[in-house]
């Protein structure tokens, strides 16, 4: 029998910490902590296809469950296809731990066989990373390692272990979780000042983000015992439920017509769990100028980062929301009510056949617990637009770091987390075809809760779309329609059942069966290639100076 | 307004902590004059002083975005408080037979000290603050200066109101040290011992 080493130290910290599933890829420098994974029967481990499908599934797994996710990979090419997994977790602030291993000590440094400097290349897109020198460190730093990545702002930590630390002998004793610090209360003084404003408000808004997800209950309170009109960013969807009469929309770039008029007309506005992102923004100096801003997060580095905040409040989203709750006035402004029912009504999509009825048409089917991936570009604003998501934590999305490729191995991860909900992706030809090998984990794993619809227009939609209005129609390497694969073929070659449809009448049949199927499955709905997503701000305008509809009907297919 | 904001770090002495604050600097081009590194007398714990150039929003971010990382256990804006600050430069002046006297009497005014003498150049050490060691690098320079090395600013608070890691930390060395976990708990996938070994 082996005797205990590092690897081994590792599975017991991980299965100390509740770590039941980890998703990753095997290489030459890592083999000692998969030899030792064969003693631990209980961790459920998920063979990807690469190791960018299986950090994205590690994300889907934290972003739907808002645990942590945990991947694995080994040295070199193995950790640098772990990089735009980790940029996109240090923007969308997911808790993930990966694990790489590395060539053993006495080799690192020398440029040996598939070496890499993990930790230098992460620095930057990690909370924190470490390497680890002596086995005896295992337990502690990876406890460290999980204990930063879920407290306070979650985000990635990389903890990279030489192969020679793996094998080393180890002794010692395994580190269980520790309760995450106390968020720090907000300042009285501040919140004093928050309701000071709000009571004297006369077109508030709330502006919902996804450091919201976590505190949907309280925030939602908060919005209804003061009745404030509430608009949630891309990262926040589901924050606040769709369905209730206060919600406005999406803001930003294709945010709704209603909530980007609030914003400018707001005189204040009060953010919570968010960053002021530039696609949220618009052009900074036009945002919500007419406002006394109220920003609430838990990242002192967030708050006047891009918008200056009038009344700074750093703390947690949860926290400041119950006791804002607390001090609630109910407000009435009939006229600001009013003038936002009008707003939004404005900007619908067109009701004839396209992208937008496409999604419309296969986001209705969602049930209320199920989740929705989406991998990013024009389909990734349309489902924003059109789904309606009454609980937090249901929509997954690479929101910061917009990653094409994120969607479809995101669903995998919702999946393994929640088995009883119908975990579907929408994801375009393009990025699709970033992470397609991942069809191998469905059919390996038997997992039959994904349900992958792909909404073909032939393009690089969303880059085609500002060729179209900012490079006058120069459609430069964006077509993909002479190279697809059959996507239904493709499916099928991994064992996985597909229906197509190009119209609404044929997509609703398709979507019954898709749905029917007991399994995963693949839904291709080949919709008009040049279609736009409107409304639209364009890249560096304000928001009050959006194209509310679709301009007339370009001619034409390929330039 | 650019100008000039005096910030120190105290972080833990650990490998890549230079280059973690430094990259995060250059990621969000915000621009250090000077940098000083150096061991406190708080074992594992290491001070850095930074001049940043930016305007007040930038330091503020910058110093907003130093407090998040792990290894920066505390950060002390040096425009908040009354401080001293010095630097040293080593300077090497060239010097002929006539321009000897005139050279040593100008370093003696800065109470500058002749660490080495060559036949050709004179080595001064200046330390004082940033303004001192500028004009006396601008005095020597119609002599010929050949070589110099500032160090870049140091700072500390003044008086009691000290930034000392022990009285900052409220506890001393363990205190600030202290991992971010204590001791472990044994648990209970450690009573049943290793899996497969027991």
């Amino acid at each position: 029998m082996t005797p205990p080493n590092g690897a081994q130290a590792l599975w017991q910290t991980l299965a100390a910490h509740g770590v039941g599933t980890v998703f990753g890829y095997p290489g030459g420098a890592i083999m000692p902590v998969y030899d030792a994974l064969t003693l631990f029967p209980d961790i459920r481990h998920i063979l990807a296809r690469h190791e960018q499908g299986a950090i994205h599934a590690a994300e889907g797994w934290a972003k739907a469950t808002g645990d942590l996710g945990v991947c694995l990979a080994t040295s070199g090419p193995g950790a640098t296809n772990l990089v735009t997994g980790l940029a996109d977790a240090m923007m969308d602030s997911v808790p993930l731990l990966a694990i790489t291993g590395n060539v053993a000590r006495h080799l690192m440094g020398t440029d040996a066989f598939q070496e890499a400097d993990i930790t230098g290349i992460t620095l930057p897109i990690t909370k924190h990373n470490y390497v680890v020198q002596e086995a005896g460190d295992l337990p502690r730093v990876v406890a460290e390692a999980i204990h930063i990545a879920r407290s306070g702002r979650p985000g990635p930590v990389l903890v990279d272990i030489p192969k020679d630390v793996q094998l080393a002998a180890f002794a010692g004793e395994v580190h269980g979780p520790q309760a995450p610090p106390e968020a720090p209360a907000p300042d009285p003084h501040a919140l004093e000042a928050a309701v000071a404003l709000l009571k004297e408000a006369r077109r508030p808004v709330l502006m919902v983000g996804g450091g919201a997800q976590g505190a949907a209950a309280e925030v939602t309170a908060f919005a209804r015992a003061w009745r404030i009109p509430t608009i949630t960013t891309l990262m926040g969807l589901g924050a606040f439920p769709a369905s209730d009469g206060l919600w406005l929309g999406m803001p930003g770039m294709h945010g709704s017509v209603a909530a980007n008029r609030a914003i400018s007309e707001a005189d204040v506005l009060i953010g919570i769990g968010l960053r002021f992102d530039d696609r949220v923004t618009g052009r900074v100096k036009d945002f919500a100028s007419r406002a006394s801003i109220i920003h609430i997060d838990l990242d002192a580095a967030e708050i006047s980062k891009i918008v200056r905040a009038h009344v700074p409040v750093r703390a947690d989203a949860g926290r400041a929301a119950r006791l804002l709750t607390e001090r609630a006035q109910p407000l009435s402004h009939p006229e600001w009510t009013a003038t936002l029912a009008e707003w939004r009504t404005r900007g619908e999509h067109p009701a004839h056949w396209g992208a937008a009825q496409a999604v419309r048409q296969v986001v209705s089917r969602l049930g209320p617990g199920d989740i929705l991936s989406t991998d990013v570009g024009q389909h990734q604003m349309l489902a924003a637009q059109l789904a309606r998501f009454d609980r937090p934590r249901r929509w997954l999305t690479s929101g910061g770091l917009g990653t094409m490729g994120f969607g479809f191995p995101a669903a995998i991860g919702a999946a393994l987390a929640e088995p009883g909900v119908t975990s579907m992706v929408i994801a375009g030809d393009g990025g699709f075809q970033m992470t397609a090998q991942e069809l191998a984990t469905l059919t390996k794993y038997g997992i039959r809760n994904v349900k992958i619809c792909i909404v073909n227009n032939s393009y690089l939609g969303m880059v085609r779309q500002w060729q179209e209005l900012f490079h006058e129609r120069r459609y430069s390497e964006v077509y993909l329609g002479d190279s697809n694969p059959d996507f239904l073929k493709l499916a099928d070659a991994y064992g996985i059942s597909g229906w197509r449809a190009d119209n609404a009448d044929d997509l609703e049949g398709a979507i019954d069966a898709w749905l029917a199927h007991d399994g995963s499955a693949l839904l291709e709905v080949v919709v008009p290639n040049e279609h736009g997503v409107f409304p639209m701000v364009p890249a560096g305008a304000a928001l009050s100076e959006m194209i509310e509809t679709e301009p007339q009907a370009v001619p034409g297919g390929r330039a | 307004m650019s100008a000039d904001h005096l910030v120190s770090v105290l972080v833990r002495d650990e490998p890549r902590v230079l280059t973690r604050i430094t990259s995060l600097f250059g990621r969000r081009a915000y621009n250090i004059r000077s940098l000083s590194v150096g061991r406190t007398e708080q074992p594992g714990v290491s001070r850095m002083t930074f001049v940043v150039t930016g305007d007040r929003n930038i330091v503020e971010q910058a110093m907003k975005q130093l407090e998040k990382l792990h290894d920066v256990l505390h950060v002390v804006d040096h425009g908040l408080h009354k401080y001293v600050d010095r630097e040293l430069v080593l300077l090497k002046v060239a010097i002929t037979p006539e321009s000897r006297v005139e050279v040593r009497q100008i370093a003696e005014d800065f109470r500058a000290r002749i660490v080495d003498v060559g036949r050709h150049a004179l080595t001064f050490e200046v330390t004082g603050d940033e303004g001192k060691v500028t004009a006396f690098i601008e005095q020597m320079r119609p002599f010929g200066i050949l070589e110099t090395m500032r160090t870049g600013r140091v700072a500390l608070t003044r008086g009691s109101n000290a930034d000392l890691p022990g009285q900052v930390f409220h506890g001393g060395e363990t205190e600030v040290l202290r991992p971010v976990l204590e001791a472990p708990e044994p648990s209970e996938t450690q009573a049943g011992g290793m899996p497969g070994v027991s």
